[in-house]
């Protein structure tokens, strides 16, 4: 004991106080205050994305037009990317280094410390060569990605293409997407995107100091996996979709063909095209701005954004009215001296025939017929006046669903052109306008746009004797086969059943001893069209459309070759080695027969053919 | 000694230090092994990683410890001097021989085996000036306070030397010895005012903290304006403080290392970079703030098993604790510690001899200085000063050391019925 015993009280105070102060602390930083704990999991867990593979896309025979193929991006975090051999990466990625000085750039601007993508879509091929090596350059790692991949090359324009989504999408869904998710972008991978995508899954990881993986957090248990897109079945058939591509190379124009019974599309070609794999991978870009700048516009969607005057072929849909209307019965003869005079203008017929019936109109296609059968069905109608005449008239057109979108299920289909009464009465003033006025529309020119799926929709309609689905690419969706409501759904035109065998008479006979027997098919009877269709640009474009057999139709089909001519010389032939493969199954014709259409080049001048057989 | 004796020296140790010792010695063991756990090495024996080594480290220490008791007891006071002697020659002998780590020439290194001196001076200080205290001097006298501040001094300006500031600095944990030994007691009062001092001087300009002594002496030279006896004290008091805040400034700006100022500045939240000097510190707090509670549990602490925190498995021991057994497991050390500093103080107060009294509290004020550093700046409550916490950090020279300096505590107590002199 000494005399400064009491002064270990106040040590001993010292010291429990000064304990004191650090548990305070401790209670305030580990209990009350919890950002750390956020700093902590923001320090320590990485939230990846796991992208769900795209849903593959099958022909209605269960073949695959659309599938996944893996490739790699090369990712890069600029902060870890130190003491960087330059010179062998670029060696190893081959890139130069100038190319390799903007790209690092350019990530270290988007962020030093977060992934940005270095090298985009890496093969399977390239990737291996790179992984061996890559552990030697810190910052770089590799993520997986999936892109599409045609294995037959064919239906670019369905099909569409994806890309990355672009700041305004992810705005306008919300957020729904993440800057490097890919959206569809046309075609059938834009319309179906929600089915097609799939579900992002996450799975988040933890990482050191370094940023190196050391493996799921909690074993997972906040991870979601991803769920692939669902698979479409289209209703294209690949055999006959190559073919149609095949024989419509180097011309300009379209090929759709519908099952009537279904309204599935079997073929849907818009020439040129082009191969969809151009649209996928690192050269992306540059391809997509060759396609936007050709000259032949390959990327424009023929048959349901050209709209042309569908010229002889709206011949049939007039027939069907005139009956209807009780306007004239198939022995209804109207003159023919060579044309229908209007004052001193004239509708020019190609034939100089006496009077013919309905059938033998549409099997001779008779300009004067339809002239005469127009002005009954404007001028003379049932409804009091022209206006209202023609007001009926369009309705029924309408009902062909011609002058309105048809609701087919791709982005941009265009409902073509069928003037209303007020654009008349614009144009030519209210009553002062009367059949005679408008007699272009009578033989299908004129102020008509109508789309190549229009025109194939057209036959479908005669082929089922009235009715029609909205033509359609997907006919079912995902492992239940679920088909869309829109495309079950019956329209029925209001012309009677009974008035479509005179017509159908007609059209046969076109095929079989008409203008297009070039087109016959042995054993299928198939009922057409030839059309010609006039246009400001040149030659004429050569329209066929027709559907067979003539019972029981299996195909409706409209073939467009432009500024190629007469319906008969391209169109025609076309169309029936299509019906004839889609029925058959394999093309009963000589060799030089299909050669001729293969090998004609109706785009480039100095390979069109210039002898033309009618 | 006979058999008889040798039962009797056995029982007269004290049970609950050498317990609190292997407590807190298995604590920090288990720790170091989830600071830098790897699954590549998760054997807790395996002797590449520094659980292995430390459980080497554990073993010497505790032969050590023995050593120390089978010594006899007078050894300690005899050759006191001579320890304290041959410590200084090695702290002398490292500025010459020492190699460099982390900008401090502090290490010995013989083959892979290295040795920190300072961490010996320390338990040769507290030897030194339990031995100089007990010789019958009175410490009002200035040859005293003088004798036993050159005493303490002279190592601690040797590891200033070296460049290790954090070692120098334990050595004013002496500040308590010499107050229970009679300083005076307002040593301890103008330590905290130098503290506001030096905090005031970092905080703001000079001359407003001139300004504003001046004002508030003013205020209470008008308050005490009739009790003449406090004007020379106010003034002086003022004075002195004047003269701290600028003598502070003139240290910190012109004596200091970068890296110090840094990390005062960063401390007094007057600069917060936390990628650069305060990075550590952040880090450290994260570490400990996200353990919440009760903390993640064994092995699954993050922050300190991926390396976010630097040191994690010597100076930043602390995080781990405090992440993966929360405030609960904070709680429970600082308890073990505090009990074990109040047990030391217990057994010095039941000395007879003086020395074996002024050697506990020497014992009591390095490991309370140690606790109070150490887990302080791992919550930001003190600059970052690079020391060990005892018994728990990995190292051997400060296991060793602190082994040492607890258990000659014990092998004077344990013989506290012979008078040591």
């Amino acid at each position: 004991m000494n005399i400064f015993f009491e002064r270990k009280y106040i040590i001993q105070a010292i010291l429990i106080f000064t304990c004191f102060i650090l548990i305070v602390r401790l209670f305030y930083i580990q209990v009350i205050d919890d950002s750390y704990f956020l700093s902590a999991n923001n320090n320590v867990l990485r939230k990846l994305t796991v992208y769900p593979a795209r849903g593959i896309i099958y022909d209605r025979n269960g073949k695959i037009i659309v599938q996944n193929e893996p490739v790699y991006d090369l990712m890069v975090i600029p902060r870890q990317a130190k003491n960087l051999d330059t010179l062998g990466f670029c060696k190893l990625i081959g890139i130069d280094k100038a190319e390799f000085i903007t790209r690092i750039t350019k990530a270290r601007k988007f962020s030093p410390f977060k992934a940005s993508i270095f090298a985009k879509q890496l093969s399977a091929r390239s990737f291996a060569s790179i992984q061996e090596r890559l552990f030697e350059y810190q910052g770089f790692f590799v993520q997986n990605r999936t892109v599409r991949r045609y294995p037959d090359s064919v239906a670019a324009q369905v099909l569409g293409y994806i890309g990355e989504v672009d700041e305004n999408r992810i705005k306008k869904t919300n957020n729904y997407y993440q800057i490097g998710d890919y959206i569809g972008i046309s075609g059938i991978e834009k319309s179906y995107e929600t089915i097609l995508r799939g579900q992002r899954g996450t799975k988040i990881i933890m990482v050191d100091a370094l940023n190196r993986d050391q493996g799921s957090y909690e074993d997972g248990k906040y991870d979601t996996t991803a769920i692939a897109g669902e698979k479409l079945i289209s209703s294209l058939d690949l055999r006959i979709q190559k073919l149609a591509e095949k024989l419509m190379r180097n011309k300009k124009g379209s090929v759709v063909a519908i099952e009537p019974s279904t309204g599935e599309i079997l073929c849907f070609v818009s020439s040129p095209t082009y191969d969809p794999n151009l649209l996928v991978g690192p050269e992306r870009g540059n391809n997509y701005i060759k396609l936007l700048k050709a000259p032949e516009k390959p990327l424009f969607i023929r048959p349901i954004m050209a709209q042309y005057p569908p010229g002889s072929i709206f011949k049939a849909v007039q027939a069907l009215i005139g009956q209807q209307e009780h306007l004239i019965v198939p022995e209804t003869r109207f003159p023919c001296n060579g044309g229908y005079s209007i004052g001193n203008r004239m509708v020019k017929c190609e034939h100089n025939h006496s009077p013919l019936n309905l059938n033998e109109s549409i099997a001779q296609s008779c300009n004067s017929y339809y002239c005469w059968l127009f002005k009954k069905l404007i001028d003379q109608g049932n409804y009091g006046s022209v206006e209202k005449n023609y007001l009926v008239w369009r309705d029924y057109i309408l009902q062909f669903g011609i002058g309105k979108k048809l609701e087919i299920d791709l982005p941009n289909e265009l409902g073509g052109l069928l003037p209303t009464v007020a654009f008349y009465d614009k144009y030519y003033s209210s009553g002062h306008w009367k059949s005679s006025t408008i007699i272009s529309l009578a033989i299908g020119q004129g102020e008509l746009g109508v789309t190549p799926l229009q025109m194939a929709n057209t036959m479908a309609i005669i082929a089922n004797r009235g009715f029609y689905y909205s033509p359609h690419l997907i006919k079912a969706i995902g492992k239940n086969q679920i088909k869309k409501p829109e495309y079950t759904t019956k329209h029925a035109v209001k012309i009677d059943s009974s008035y479509f065998n005179v017509v159908i008479d007609g059209m046969q006979q076109v095929v079989d001893h008409g203008t297009a027997t070039y087109a016959k098919i042995a054993d299928i009877p198939m009922c057409g069209k030839t059309g010609t269709a006039q246009n400001s640009h040149g030659k004429s474009h050569s329209v066929f459309v027709a559907f067979a057999p003539r019972n029981n139709p299996k195909i409706a089909i409209a073939v467009i070759v432009e500024n190629s001519g007469y319906g008969a010389t391209w169109a025609a032939p076309i169309a029936s080695i299509l019906v004839e493969k889609y029925i058959k199954d394999s093309v009963s014709r000589p060799a030089y027969y299909i050669d001729r259409l293969l090998n004609a080049d109706l785009i480039h001048p100095t390979f069109t053919e210039t002898k033309e057989s009618h | 000694m006979s058999n008889l004796g040798q039962n009797k020296f056995w029982k007269s140790i004290d049970l609950p230090i050498v317990l609190l010792y292997l407590a807190l010695v298995l604590i920090g063991w288990l720790n170091i092994y989830a600071a830098v756990f790897d699954e590549n090495h998760a054997s807790i024996f395996d002797l590449e990683k520094n659980y292995g080594k430390q459980l080497l480290w554990i073993a010497t220490a505790l032969f050590i410890g023995l050593m120390v008791l089978l010594i006899d007891s007078k050894f300690f006071s005899v050759f006191s001097f001579g320890i304290y002697g041959i410590t200084l020659m090695m702290l002398v002998s490292v500025l010459f021989f020492g190699k460099y780590v982390n900008g401090s020439r502090s290490w010995f290194e013989i083959g892979s085996f290295r040795l920190q001196p300072a961490e010996f001076a320390k338990f040769a200080t507290a030897l030194v000036v339990a031995k100089y205290l007990s010789g019958g001097v009175k410490m009002e006298k200035f040859s005293t306070k003088f004798s036993v501040l050159t005493l303490i001094g002279l190592p601690m300006a040797l590891i200033l030397l070296q460049g290790d500031v954090g070692s120098a600095l334990t050595y004013v944990a002496f500040v308590l010895v010499l107050y229970r030994e009679g300083l005076s007691g307002m040593v301890l009062v103008i330590g905290l005012l130098i503290g506001i001092a030096f905090v005031l001087s970092l905080l703001f300009a000079k001359s407003s903290i001139l300004i504003g002594i001046a004002s508030i002496t003013g205020v209470l030279l008008y308050n005490y304006r009739k009790k003449k006896k406090f004007i020379p004290v106010i003034i002086s008091g003022a004075v002195l403080v004047a003269t701290m805040v600028i003598g502070f400034s003139y240290v910190f700006n012109n004596v200091m290392k970068q890296h110090h100022r840094d990390r005062i500045n960063n401390l007094v939240g007057k600069e917060i970079d936390i990628k650069g000097a305060g990075y550590n510190v952040n880090q450290s707090k994260i570490a400990i703030g996200s353990g919440r509670l009760i903390g993640k549990g064994f092995l699954n602490g993050t922050q300190t098993k991926y390396d976010f925190v630097p040191e994690q498995s010597t100076d930043f021991i602390f995080c781990t604790i405090g992440e993966e057994y929360g405030f609960v497991g904070s709680l429970v050390l600082i308890g073990l510690f505090l009990t074990l500093l109040l047990r030391i103080i217990f057994i010095a107060e039941r000395q007879r001899s003086p020395l074996s009294r002024i050697y506990g509290y020497g014992v009591a004020s390095i490991l309370f200085l140690h606790l109070f550093v150490n887990i302080g700046m791992t919550i930001g409550l003190v600059p970052v000063i690079g020391i060990p916490l005892p018994f728990i950090s990995y190292g051997g020279s400060s296991l060793w050391s602190f082994t040492i300096l607890l258990f000659i505590l014990i092998k004077l107590d344990a013989n506290r019925q012979n008078i040591i002199k």
